[in-house]
């Protein structure tokens, strides 16, 4: 095993145990955030019970989401110290910008918004709730602009040896950030939609008895959580949609092969819905193909031939060369993880979309039809598993699809690995992590599961409600 | 060397010291979760004392890494490889407190005490490996031209790290009690008075013994005579304020001269360091300096002002929800306590 390979797999363990929680908080916190709304505006008790109880669920999330991002800060200097070396200069304003900004804001006021629902009006408790909301949506805009930069790199000099930032606006103002930020975070959100839609589901089967008021507000749940489910889906979709028109001219290879594209097509491009690609042979079996749908889905009209990675590779070579280093590069990605990683988030978040749009039509005052129906209440419970499948499906694309590169065109992965950790320390810090997130993830979802057995009505306490004492002098 | 760097490497310290000073309690109550609660409405109480705050007060140790990143990647760099499994067991220390409080919060009555000794465990962990980092790093460590670190496991731990891993523990430890007998009130602000008088003594003994350490084992003093000396007497100074306000019942004044122990002591590494940023021990033409450690002006610049923009904001937002959380914690009735 070697360093490289060792320090990959790290990277993604932890980055993508990492993901399961941002979006999931992310998305959350804006729910708990518009159902906290609707209960400062209409005043019903019923809107602070359910704020109160999700956000139990969305606290819970954070948590884990906290404690596994202090990792990703560290593990550049420990894993990948040349790449921070090389990218310091521009990658590392965004990081301390991230904690500056958005960190400050999201624990500060995170705090605040737990522990004060009997401190202070229910004005400046919103507030609380909606600066969490700011300050997670922010972080992510900070992460995506060192991503997009990885990704695209904009506004730099290559400057003693070293890439160095010439025009901080440039970051901000990448094209791929703004479809990249607006992917991610619209997904997010649309993550807390399906989050509490499905778990509402979840309640409403496997409680027999609910008490009528119980039963309503899953029922108001169900209904909030469907309608920024179908909101987003339609965003997200169009984001996608629009970033993958984005790909094709500026990074094909990883466009080529979320399509299972070696040979690059004709006029009429026909669109492969299922394939398994013959890396060896660079041939795609057992394909169903529909024509001209890959000109379609790549410039919005019948015609037009979409590169494949053969002559991408070909390119590449030419710009870059067959050896960066010394060492041997050819410019293709995994393609078989890509084609079938897209299919998924794509797959997942069609599904999103459609079952929002019928949910809702079911769950309308004149049907119930979901409500009485095991079936499709079990539907949208398993809904709830979804985005966690989608979301990690979208980063393998984004990073894997940049093979070879850690950033685009300027530094190779092999370049950036850090000389002098040693095999053994890699091992070690990989089992370790793994049995530690193994543990988190048990540990959460069944403080979860056991939370869920009660009910927004319960008089739910958990040692933290309001226990000053009245008649002792205040501390400051 | 430029302003702009001079400034980013104090910026540094400020960040490092708002660490301390802040977070630096929150891993002393930690610690006294198992250690000076009798029961577990004590127990609940002390949670409760920093539950609202600890999670901003690690942000300052994230805004000091990512600012480290972006002012310095090439300490960054050198620093966090080189220390990797250092790093790698704060990093499990951090994860393991972070969960507690949540995951404590939602356990049955008779599964908290795992999550209070997880709690205990990795807020003994981060500072007195954080003390280990500090202290073998200002002694000099291998590392090449090319600050790549390549040490062996008496580089990391040696009885100078130790004595400083320990001395800093013993500090937030302090700290933490300041900070109960503060915020608190019932048997367990006495106890924690009490404690802090006891310990004290302790903390001098490992003052001296850090002090005599420093003078022998790095450079400080001959490099930085007069600063090295200030910082010492500070350190020690305020160590008898903090004491002295203890035994006069100055809760307020306790608390802010413990933090200021931890800040002289992150100004003494600072001071000492300066120049340089990393000390070798192969030769002194491998030392990592300012200048060649470095971003760029203009990078470096853009952060100026952001934090210009940003940190008067943050003290402002971060001293109002202190006041709103102002009021002292009493103890819980039993029943209370959990569900």
């Amino acid at each position: 095993m070697s360093i490289v390979s060792l320090a990959r797999f790290q990277f993604a363990m932890t980055t993508v145990f990492h993901f399961f929680f941002v979006p999931f908080s992310i998305g959350t916190a804006f729910v708990v955030a518009i159902m906290e709304s609707i209960y400062v505006r209409t005043k019903d008790e019923d809107y602070k019970k359910m704020t109160m109880f999700w956000g139990n669920v969305f606290l819970l999330s954070f948590a884990v989401g906290v404690v596994t991002g202090i990792i990703q800060e560290f593990q550049f200097g420990m894993n990948w110290s040349d790449y921070s070396r090389f990218m310091g200069d521009i990658f590392g304003a965004p990081l301390a910008f991230e904690a500056l900004l958005s960190f400050f804001i999201e624990s500060t006021f995170i705090g605040l918004w737990h522990f004060t629902w009997t401190k202070v009006g229910k004005g400046l408790h919103l507030f609380f709730n909606w600066m969490v909301v700011f300050g997670s949506m922010t972080s992510a805009l900070w992460i995506l602009t060192a991503n997009s930069f990885m990704q695209h790199p904009t506004g730099y000099v290559i400057r003693h040896g070293r890439a160095e930032m010439a025009d901080f606006w440039a970051l901000l103002g990448n094209p791929q950030l703004h479809y990249e930020y607006g992917h991610v975070v619209l997904n997010a959100l649309l993550m807390g939609g399906v989050i509490f839609a499905g778990l509402s589901a979840f309640q409403l089967l496997k409680k027999r008895s609910l008490s009528d008021q119980n039963r309503n507000i899953y029922k108001k749940t169900m209904r909030i959580g469907l309608w920024v489910m179908l909101i987003f889906s339609v965003c997200g979709i169009y984001l996608g949609d629009k970033q993958m028109i984005y790909l094709v001219n500026e990074q094909p290879m990883k466009f080529a092969a979320t399509e299972d594209l070696y040979k690059t097509t004709g006029d009429k491009a026909p669109w492969t819905v299922i394939g398994f690609a013959d890396t060896k042979n660079h041939q795609v079996k057992a394909r169903i193909d529909i024509p001209d749908m890959l000109s379609i889905l790549s410039y919005h009209k019948t015609t037009g031939a979409v590169k494949g990675m053969d002559e991408v590779n070909q390119e590449l070579v030419h710009k870059y060369g067959a050896k960066i280093d010394g060492n041997k590069v050819d410019y293709y990605v995994p393609v078989n993880t890509l084609f079938w990683s897209f299919r998924f988030m794509a797959g997942f978040g069609t599904l999103i979309f459609l079952v929002a749009l019928i949910g809702l039509f079911m769950t309308r005052k004149s049907s119930q039809y979901m409500y009485k129906h095991k079936w499709t209440l079990w539907v949208m419970a398993l809904m709830t598993f979804t985005p966690f499948i989608a979301n990690t499906c979208g980063w393998l694309i984004t990073e894997l699809g940049r093979a070879p590169w850690t950033v685009y065109g300027m530094y190779t992965i092999a370049q950036s690995v850090s000389p002098n950790v040693s095999v053994a320390s890699l091992l070690i810090s990989n089992i370790v992590y793994f049995c530690l997130f193994l543990t988190l993830a048990i540990v959460l979802i069944a403080l979860i599961v056991r939370f869920l057995r009660n009910n927004p009505t319960d008089d739910i306490d958990y040692g933290y409600s309001a226990k000053v004492d009245p008649f002792a002098k205040e501390a400051f | 060397m430029s302003f702009l760097q001079i400034l980013w490497f104090i910026l540094l310290g400020v960040l490092f010291s708002g660490f301390f000073f802040l977070d630096g309690f929150d891993y002393g109550i930690g610690m006294a979760v198992p250690t000076l609660a009798h029961n577990e409405a004590e127990r609940s109480q002390l949670i409760e004392s920093f539950g609202p705050v600890w999670d901003a007060n690690e942000v300052w140790l994230i805004t000091a890494g990512g600012a480290m990143f972006a002012s310095y990647p090439n300490w960054y760099a050198a620093l966090f490889s080189g220390y990797y499994l250092i790093f790698f067991i704060i990093l499990i220390g951090l994860i393991i407190r972070g969960v507690c409080f949540e995951f404590r919060a939602h356990s049955p009555l008779e599964k908290k005490h795992i999550w209070e000794n997880t709690l205990a465990g990795g807020s003994f962990i981060v500072p007195f490996f954080f003390g280990i980092v500090f202290i073998s790093m200002i002694k000099g460590m291998p590392f090449d031209a090319q600050a790549n670190m390549n040490a062996h496991f008496f580089d990391y731990i040696n009885w100078f790290s130790l004595v400083g891993g320990i001395a800093l523990t013993l500090l937030c430890y302090l700290h933490g009690l300041n900070y109960i007998a503060l915020k608190t009130v019932g048997p367990i602000q006495k106890r924690a008075q009490q404690y802090a008088d006891k310990l004290y003594y302790v903390l001098y003994a490992g003052e001296v013994i850090f002090a005599l350490l420093l003078l022998f084992q790095t450079d400080f003093l001959r490099v930085h005579p007069v600063a090295t000396i200030l910082c010492l007497v500070l350190i020690v100074g305020f160590s008898v304020c903090a004491h002295l306000s203890v035994r006069s019942d100055k809760e307020g004044l306790a608390f802010i001269m413990s933090g200021l122990t931890m800040v002289a002591l992150v100004v003494l590494i600072f001071a000492g360091l300066f120049p340089r940023v990393l000390i070798s021990s192969l030769s002194p033409k491998y030392d990592l300096m300012i200048t060649g450690a470095s971003s760029s002006p203009y990078t470096l610049t853009v952060m100026t002002i952001a934090t210009c923009i940003l940190l008067p904001f943050i003290l402002a937002y971060t001293i109002w929800a202190y006041w709103i959380f102002r009021k002292r914690v009493a103890m819980p009735r039993v029943s209370a306590a959990s569900k």
